[in-house]
């Protein structure tokens, strides 16, 4: 083994820091799905009629659907009747007023994981608005008062549907239906909390909104879900974050986010997603089932999605915009990392329909140990859509001769006047960039982090400065012991 | 029964009756791979859009209609239709097929260098079937789809080409495939074997062409060895009626230091679907994949390749480029796999389409799979239409516009027209496409 294998190795292996278990008291549900468990969750949260029916509806149309299989990734199947469809922390009363009527655990648990729950938290004079979901339940959101100020929405989905009913009935499902694939339906049947937003006309949400998922509980699947509103001319940034304990069997996470975008609007929604992805041997692991997608409803909107993937034994996500608007934009930004037997295929759609649309894609994928790591995306342009134009990217970055990196694009055009490229390389760290590196006094380590940091750095300069910061660590911390 | 499994029935039925009658039957081994090719052809059926492979293409026109084999001696022979067929000026060794049978009359193969056999497979079958047990279905392996499988399943003419060890051919071989000789209908399935032995070389110009407009089915498959050291350049021409319908399917293996060069030029037929598979098996192998299809009308071109490299230091150059006017659709799927330990690969595949038509469609699928870290690998693809600002120089400079769209077109697919052996195939190939963009430009 060369001293840059070992090296690799060595970073490759380093652990998943995120893997404590909060021993809290909560209230789940039994394993198994049917009727009734929906109507349970519904009616824990007392929800509105039209959601149950809603929810319903969904359950059938899962019940006439079958996982989808044509993913470069292989799993044995799932039971779903073997999942607990909610867990919550167990709370008295009505729940938390404030920060100081949360369970303390909760509040260290975030704090374990550094996520900013104290208000104080400011970082670069940038404040953060968070939404914390544990399990199934968002407990804390702060900033609420600054936000309603500017009239912003930003609450747990179930508060939502006490407080904005018909905000929701009328968003909800709009871009990815019910009955849009086996995960999603799975999802709007028995999804449990997640976060809602909505900016109204004109307005620049004056600080970043920010959601943190954790998995807590043994033998539940999270389900949550998320729907941002950017009304015309409003501008939002969103970012979400994910961890969950170390255990032997998998656990499945099956999330759907919904983004609108009106006219003039502009929605910038960055993932930093590090949920258990295993161990080496590849034993347990959260299954990252997600739907995705965003529609630019009006002329000139914009939806950028970024995403950093270093979690999950399996990652099946595809992050789309339709470009419905005149003039409106569309962006991916992906960092996907596969370690160990990680398997990712994750890539986006872009669905050019106005006029005058416009996509990018860059995507980065590394794979090592014996981690596979697939891009999958399709550009799709309709007859009517006049000089749209794309352009796509996707590299490959291979550490170790086990581990695969695939590349599926889809390009199809109706319309002779859009201009669409794809590119794809793949490499690897070359023995001359680290000899370079080493003899300028730059340890092995540092070498690997700075060339793997320098692929990646189109998409980390996406990302919200702190997150960006944060993005980087999470990186080098999932390569230890890998690079090759 | 879906539409498809009628249609499966119905050409299970014809392989019943015809079972006994196909060359060599009541060989053992022969009948073997035919009954287990039939086997697989009631198992797989005809591929619908669900089929990830036939998500783009739909077969429905072809299954919609029964297409009968020729009878055994159809006695066509129009020597006409094979002097029109001819490329000016080159010269070449002939084997001429009417409807998937040889017609030996027709063909010419008498002064072949020695140690090179280019015959019927029909032929071959009846007089030395133990030459072709082990070599016949080798390389097409399973068949992914019911056309391969339904070629298999009957099994009775074609091309029987080897190359002796060393030997150098110095004319091109040609492979003329008539189609539509007797009316509408006909089905014609040619079955090529072509086997270069260590060290030879040979061009091999693969042609489908039609007698008549009469709607025709042509499902071919062609399997081809190319041992260590050998050379092999293959011209796969279509330029069958725009009635016609054609499935081909190429299977080829190259051995060590060996070089496949193929060029798959697509401009006529209704429907045409082209796979090409290659399994680069040993160090050194060498594949160079160009394509080129200009199609217009209704035309429908979906070009499939897979690239396999199993062994290190294998390199494999893929480019396909297609022009479309009026109302037609192109797909394109390259698929490059670098097996593990496929170390030092050098892969590269790119599919450029130019559209001009605004009704035109085309769907590029290029896909990288690649399971070793110490490769070479890049994929890219392009749609779009002629440069403006190109056309506008030219325009400053006193070009005129049509003649400015005509030289940019021209360019634009000049350099796989380049990659095309001999000289006079080249020439012939532009001047059709020449006829074809004008015949194009007057009908908008």
């Amino acid at each position: 083994m060369s001293a840059v294998e070992a090296e690799i190795s060595d970073l490759v292996g380093r652990e998943y820091k995120a893997g404590f278990v909060t021993e809290i008291d909560s209230d789940t549900l039994p394993p198994g799905l049917d009727e009734s468990v929906i109507r349970t969750i519904s009616g824990k949260k007392n929800e509105p009629d039209f959601m149950l029916e809603w929810r319903l509806d969904a359950y059938r149309r899962w019940g006439g659907m079958h996982t989808p299989e044509w993913a470069h990734v292989h799993y044995p199947p799932i039971d779903f009747q073997a999942i607990s469809y909610y867990s919550a922390p167990r709370s008295e009363g009505d729940g938390p007023k404030s920060l100081d009527e949360i369970d303390p655990k909760l509040l260290e648990t975030y704090d374990k994981l550094g996520i900013p729950l104290e208000e104080q938290k400011i970082l670069s004079g940038v404040k953060v608005a968070v939404d914390a979901v544990f399990d199934s339940v968002s407990v804390a959101t702060t900033f609420k008062k600054e936000l309603a100020e500017a009239g912003v929405i930003f609450c747990p989905f179930s508060e939502a549907l006490q407080e904005h009913p018909e905000l929701v009935r009328k968003y909800l499902g709009a871009v990815v239906p019910p009955g849009d694939n086996f995960y999603a339906a799975l999802n709007s049947a028995v999804f449990s909390d997640g976060s809602f937003v909505y900016i109204p006309k004109g307005v620049r949400c004056p600080m970043e909104l920010s959601t943190y998922f954790r998995i807590n509980a043994m033998n539940t699947g999270q389900f949550e879900r998320t729907l941002i509103v950017a009304d015309e001319g409003s501008y939002v940034s969103y970012l979400e974050g994910c961890t969950a304990p170390m255990r032997d069997e998998n656990q499945l996470h099956a999330a759907v986010v919904e983004l609108i975008a009106m006219k003039d609007a502009q929605i910038k929604y960055s993932t930093v997603q590090n949920w258990y992805p295993g161990d080496e041997e590849g034993r347990g692991g959260i299954y990252n089932f997600v739907t995705k997608r965003g529609a630019c409803r009006g002329d000139n909107a914009k939806i950028s999605w970024t995403q950093v993937e270093t979690g999950s034994a399996i990652t099946w996500k595809y992050p789309s915009v339709l470009l419905e608007g005149d003039r409106t934009v569309g962006e991916f930004y992906s960092v996907a990392l596969t370690n160990h037997r990680q398997q990712a295929d994750t890539g986006t759609k872009m669905v050019h329909i106005g006029r005058d649309t416009s996509s990018t894609i860059i995507s980065k994928g590394i794979s090592a140990g014996r981690g596979q790591n697939a891009y999958r995306g399709l550009v799709k342009v309709l007859k009517g859509a006049d000089n749209a134009r794309n352009y796509s990217q996707c590299d490959s970055l291979l550490m170790g001769d086990r581990c695969g990196a695939h590349t599926f694009p889809y390009l199809e055009v109706k319309n002779p006047t859009a201009t669409i490229e794809h590119e794809a390389t793949t490499s690897k760290i070359g023995e001359d960039q680290l000899f370079y590196c080493r003899q300028r006094g730059l340890s092995e380590e540092d070498a690997i982090s700075l060339i793997v940091n320098g692929f990646c750095k189109a998409v980390f300069k996406k990302l919200p400065m702190e997150f960006a910061v944060e993005a980087q660590k999470l990186l080098s911390i999932s390569l230890e012991g890998a690079v090759g | 029964m879906s539409r498809s499994a009628a249609a499966t029935e119905a050409y299970l039925a014809a392989h019943q009756a015809l079972a006994s009658m196909l060359p060599a039957a009541g060989t053992p081994w022969l009948d073997h791979r035919r009954s287990s090719a039939r086997d697989q052809f009631r198992e797989l059926g005809f591929p619908t859009l669900r089929d990830e492979q036939w998500k783009y293409t739909n077969v429905r026109s072809i299954i919609r209609q029964a297409f009968t084999l020729p009878p055994a001696e159809s006695g066509w022979m129009d020597k006409g239709q094979v002097d029109a067929a001819a490329v000016p000026g080159m010269d070449t060794y002939r084997l001429v097929f009417a409807d998937g049978i040889l017609v030996p009359q027709l063909s010419r193969c008498d002064d072949l260098p020695k140690g090179v056999t280019v015959t019927g497979l029909a032929d071959m079958l009846r007089t030395d079937p133990g030459r072709l047990e082990g070599e016949l279905g080798e390389l097409l392996g399973e068949p992914t789809h019911g056309f391969n499988a339904m070629n298999s399943a009957f099994v009775c003419d074609g091309a029987f080409v080897e190359i002796g060890p060393g030997v150098v051919v110095d004319r091109p071989i040609e492979l003329l495939f008539i189609s539509a000789t007797g009316g509408e209908g006909r089905l014609a399935l040619p079955r090529n074997l072509v086997l270069l032995r260590a060290g030879s070389q040979a061009t091999l110009h693969e042609r489908y062409v039609s007698a008549s407009p009469a709607r025709c089915l042509t499902s071919a498959v062609s399997e081809v060895l190319i041992e260590d050291d050998a050379k092999l350049h293959l011209e796969r021409l279509q330029e069958e009626s725009e009635r016609s319908f054609h499935i081909g399917g190429l299977f080829a293996e190259v051995g060590r230091n060996a070089c496949f060069t193929t060029n798959a030029v697509t401009l006529g037929g209704a429907l045409v679907r082209n796979d090409l598979v290659v399994n680069l098996n040993e160090e050194g192998a060498e594949a160079r994949l160009n394509g080129l299809y200009v199609v217009g009308g209704r035309q429908h071109v979906d070009n499939h390749t897979q690239v396999f490299h199993n062994s290190p230091r294998t390199t494999s150059h893929e480019r396909y480029k297609g022009i479309l006017n009026g109302h037609a659709r192109a797909v394109f799927r390259g698929h490059i796999r670098v097996q593990p330990d496929a170390q030092q690969t050098d892969a590269v595949q790119n599919n450029h389409n130019l559209l001009l038509s605004p009704d035109a469609e085309v769907d590029t699928m290029p896909q990288l799979e690649i399971y070793a870290d110490d490769v070479k690998c890049a994929h890219g693809a392009s749609v779009g239409q002629l440069d403006k600002d190109a056309i506008f120089y030219l325009r400053s400079r006193g070009v005129a516009e049509a003649e400015a769209r005509h030289m940019l077109t021209r360019g634009f697919m000049a350099d796989v027209l380049d990659e095309l052996e001999p000289l006079p195939l080249r020439q012939y190939l532009q001047h059709r496409i020449d006829r074809l963009m004008s015949a194009a430009r007057e009908a908008t």
